[in-house]
């Protein structure tokens, strides 16, 4: 019986595989062209599916802010990440923006005072390396959605699409103080497709968290994954994956010469469409920002090559447990590197990790990032720093806390190309900013209150207002408890 | 006649002569641990152990003087989930040497330290930060076999050695690596195996004379097994369901043997039937995912309402997917830390990482505290242990002051000018 069983299956098999050979697939059929009164009748205008333009945006941001109060926070020390703290210092938020920052702030009659005395107010923790949603707890395999381990280069696959908005990691995240992350496609190829910048925030749909206006970003993987994971298909060495890296430029770079002339004249049909050059194509025209998940100083020299053959620049390098040992090739070439505070060993190419890596970086002028690639960390992105901070200290650096916390704010939010909006506690900014208990770079200090865009979304000491994610409700225990178990 | 201790061996640390060296450490905040914190204290070290602590003490003429003023001295902390030299390289598997195969899931006679790498880099880095005692521990199958107490001294095994074995290890959490189909049939595994050593130990001469019938272990792990099943040796059970803690609970019970839960996600829900069986629970402090469906009630107050119940407390690294076992052993200090700002007090959360698991595993003679006999493992600190800007400024084990660069201090010395000089350091 089950001789038969596999026989049938064969059989089937060999059908599907023969199929395409013996009647050649009809092109699927173009949308209804949209009516173009000036074109003669006998020409038919590509649809939108058809045409691979700059910057298309299918699936736009419908993230609104919350209602929000005016609020102003005062008597704290205000640590803006632009600048030195302020002592006794008050952060006025007022529609969803920074409205003042400094000793003496007005604030209307109606506004919400909080009080600060003790306590620390920081901007948004950003994190650029996150797999909430597209990874999410429980760690099941239905819900395993990072890696599109199919093929080496999978530009054409985009992390939003894999995106669990109902991931309880993304509530613990906030009460971290983080609100902004970059979800990654995982490590798994050497070009694994598009990031997606989001809001962490209560959404049904991944497009409600969706960053408003922010660049995608490009995965890109050097050394042991790719090569552990295509070891029978290849690439199986470094110069497997270098040459991965190249081809795929190679096409991207034709692709993106085609269109560009097409759509800029219009003359004949348009070339066909292929999602993963035109991801490619858009990274060579400087749309989409290259973040490269690479350990070894010397492969990260290879890459900033191979970025200079094709012509796009790197704007992370990503664990980088060995930038230290290039700092100045960062500094040079203005890239950042999103690192760890003390991760390492757990692979040859992580064996050199050092905790003094972030001060190394920093002091050579390099943006030095604190990130996490890990729903844990990412939830204390502030005692990362703290312990990446104070290791500078052992080796002669000294790194002061009003430069360590923009390795969580300021740095992150230019990695991901939002400095202007978000990172720091300045006027016009949104008002993306945290309420520590205490000092952030303490151990015992949390989060109190999280504001994103000036609505405050976390409340410790309020948890009848805490976000449960569909998911946590009946399975995961309800814990009402002001400020968990004090 | 019973050859028990064969399987049962205890090796005691002994400082030599060659060691001995005299140190007084002075003017310090002392946290005894045992007993209450003396200010402006002194702590007197001589041939590997303390031989005196308290306010007014005299100070030996040939005393190395460390100044403690202003700083904080407390025992050396030990981290009790550590797989230090035994995995070097975890995506290596030629330096993985901490899971057993063992026969059916069961290798109760691997005893771990047997594959140690004394030439672990990853041994400095953990002491440089002051952890100065670490259990290494099997893990895999259902039970992953025998775990020891190891002092960080440079040296062979046999001179860091302070107890093995110390622990059996196994686990109630992971069918797959078990083996086996469903997760009630972990339980069943274990109390067949009990079942067997028990019959085993009872029938040794039939079993020789092949007169008995199978038993579900080979003979080496039955004979591993008796020392857990006579109650001398604690069994570590890895497991996070709070219905399966409770199992393991009724377990222990109904075998009389002694259990230490590990993981423990959900024990603060059945807190109070472990504080009643004097059962210890080894968990972090930085674990709030629920990242199984086994651990959904996974929340970082746990070590607080468990130690508010009376439950005995050991905090380890066991959050996220990093490395706390090995590269960051360290780090036991940032979940101590976490612990005290969610809820456990900050003295319970010192005895986490000193006197309970010295007790725990055994140790509490030699180790855990800073009282006169016991081993001389000090740390001095520049202020609060537990506080990421504080150094832990003199290092001492079994009475020696070690200052030994780690190989993360040399890569940062060698690069904090670039290019780098490749003769140096």
């Amino acid at each position: 019986m089950q001789q038969a069983k596999l026989l049938s299956l064969a059989a089937l098999a060999a059908w599907g595989c023969a199929r395409p050979a013996q009647s050649a697939p009809a092109p699927a059929p173009a949308p209804a062209p949209a009516p173009r009164q000036e074109a003669p009748p006998a020409k038919t205008a590509p649809g939108a599916g058809a045409v691979s333009a700059p910057n298309s945006d299918p699936f736009p941001s419908t993230y609104r802010p919350f209602a929000s109060r005016i609020t102003l926070i005062r008597n704290a020390t205000v640590m803006t990440a632009a600048g030195p703290s302020l002592a006794n210092a008050s952060v006025l938020l007022r529609d969803g923006k920074i409205a003042a920052v400094g000793a003496n702030v007005a604030a209307p009659s109606d506004a919400v005072v909080v009080d600060g005395t003790g306590k620390y107010v920081t901007p948004g923790i950003i994190d650029t390396h996150s797999h909430l949603g597209v990874y999410p707890a429980p760690g099941v395999s239905g819900n395993s959605d990072g890696n599109e381990a199919t093929n080496p280069v999978t530009a054409q696959v985009w992390a939003e699409h894999s995106v669990w908005p109902q991931d309880p990691q993304f509530p613990r995240n906030l009460a971290g103080g983080v609100t902004t992350l970059q979800v990654l496609p995982g490590s798994a190829n050497l070009i694994g497709g598009r990031s997606v910048v989001l809001k962490v925030v209560p959404s049904r749909t991944m497009q409600g968290m969706k960053f408003p206006g922010a660049k995608y970003g490009l995965k890109m993987a050097c050394g042991e994954n790719p090569k552990r994971v295509y070891a029978n298909r290849g690439p199986s060495t470094r110069m497997g994956n270098v040459a991965g890296y190249r081809s795929a430029w190679i096409a991207a770079e034709a692709y993106r010469r085609r269109w560009d002339k097409w759509n800029a004249d219009h003359q004949g049909d348009p070339p066909t469409r292929d999602l993963n050059n035109e991801t490619l194509a858009e990274v060579l025209r400087g749309n989409i920002y290259v973040h490269n998940h690479c350990y070894r100083a010397d492969e990260m020299a290879v890459m900033i090559d191979i970025a200079k053959e094709f012509g796009y620049s790197i704007r992370s390098f990503h664990h980088g447990v060995e930038a230290y040992k290039i700092a100045d090739l960062l500094a040079r070439d203005s890239i950042s590197a999103s690192i760890w505070a003390d991760w390492g060993g757990f692979k040859m190419e992580a064996l050199d990790g050092v905790q003094a890596n972030a001060s190394i970086v920093d002091r050579a002028g390099a943006r030095a990032i604190i990130h996490s690639d890990d729903p844990s960390g990412s939830q204390r992105l502030n005692q990362e720093a703290a312990k990446a901070m104070y290791a500078g200290r052992e080796v002669g650096i000294t790194v002061t806390p009003d430069q360590a916390i923009k390795w969580v704010t300021i740095n992150p939010a230019w990695a991901l190309g939002l400095q202007d909006r978000i990172g720091t506690l300045e006027v016009g900014k949104n008002a993306d900013v945290v309420l520590w208990s205490g000092n952030p770079f303490s151990v015992y200090s949390r989060a109190e209150k999280v504001w994103v865009d000036g609505a405050l979304l976390f409340d410790r000491n309020d948890p009848s207002q805490r976000w449960r994610t569909d998911f946590e409700l009946g399975f995961v225990p309800e814990v009402r408890l002001p400020g968990g178990a004090r | 006649m019973r050859n028990l201790t064969k399987a049962f061996v205890v090796l005691l640390a002994a400082a030599s002569v060659a060691d001995a060296q005299t140190i007084a450490i002075t003017g310090g905040r002392v946290y005894t641990v045992s007993g209450s914190t003396i200010e402006n204290g002194t702590v007197v070290i001589r041939d590997g152990r303390i031989t005196q602590v308290g306010q007014n003490v005299a100070i030996p003429a040939d005393a190395t003087r460390i100044d403690a003023g202003g700083k904080w001295v407390t025992p050396g902390l030990i981290n009790s989930s550590t797989q230090l030299g035994l995995v070097e390289v975890g995506l290596e598997s030629t330096t993985r040497d901490v899971s057993a195969r063992g026969k059916d899931a069961i290798a109760a006679a691997f005893t771990a330290w047997a594959g140690f790498n004394p030439s672990s880099v990853l041994l400095t880095p953990a002491r440089v930060e002051g952890v100065t005692t670490v259990l290494i521990a099997p893990s895999g199958g259902l039970v992953a076999g025998q775990a020891a107490v190891l002092d960080l001294v440079s040296g062979s095994l046999s001179d860091m050695m302070v107890r093995a074995p110390a622990a059996m290890v196994a686990q109630l959490e992971d069918k797959g690596s078990a083996n086996l189909g469903a997760r009630g049939e972990m339980v069943v595994k274990l109390r067949e195996l009990l079942e067997d050593t028990r019959a085993y130990a009872r029938r040794r001469v039939e079993f020789e004379r092949a007169a008995t019938r199978p038993f579900v272990a080979s003979r080496l792990d039955l004979d591993a097994m008796i020392p857990v099943l006579d109650g001398r040796l604690p069994l570590v059970l890895e497991v996070n369901r709070s219905s399966e803690i409770e199992e393991a609970l009724e377990l222990a019970s109904a075998f009389g043997i002694r259990i230490i839960i590990a993981g423990g996600a959900e024990a603060w829900m059945v807190a109070d039937k472990l504080a009643a069986a004097r059962v210890p629970v080894v968990t972090g402090a930085m674990n709030n995912i629920p990242q199984s469906f086994n651990s959904l009630g996974a929340r970082q107050e746990n070590a607080a309402i468990l130690r508010r119940a009376g439950v005995d407390v050991i905090l380890v690294g066991d959050s996220g997917t990093g490395d706390a076992e090995t590269f960051n052993v360290r780090n036991v200090k940032q979940e101590a830390g976490n612990a005290v700002a969610y809820g456990m007090t900050w003295d319970d959360a010192l005895r986490g990482v000193t006197l309970v698991p010295a007790r725990v595993l055994g140790i509490a003679d030699r180790y855990g505290s800073l009282e006169a006999g016991k081993v001389a493992n000090v740390v001095v600190w520049s202020g609060d242990p537990f506080e990421f800007g504080t150094r832990a400024e003199h290092v001492i084990v079994r009475g020696r002051e070690i200052a030994t660069p780690s190989r993360q201090d040399l890569l940062e010395q060698r690069y904090r000018t670039l290019p780098p000089d490749y003769r140096r350091p």
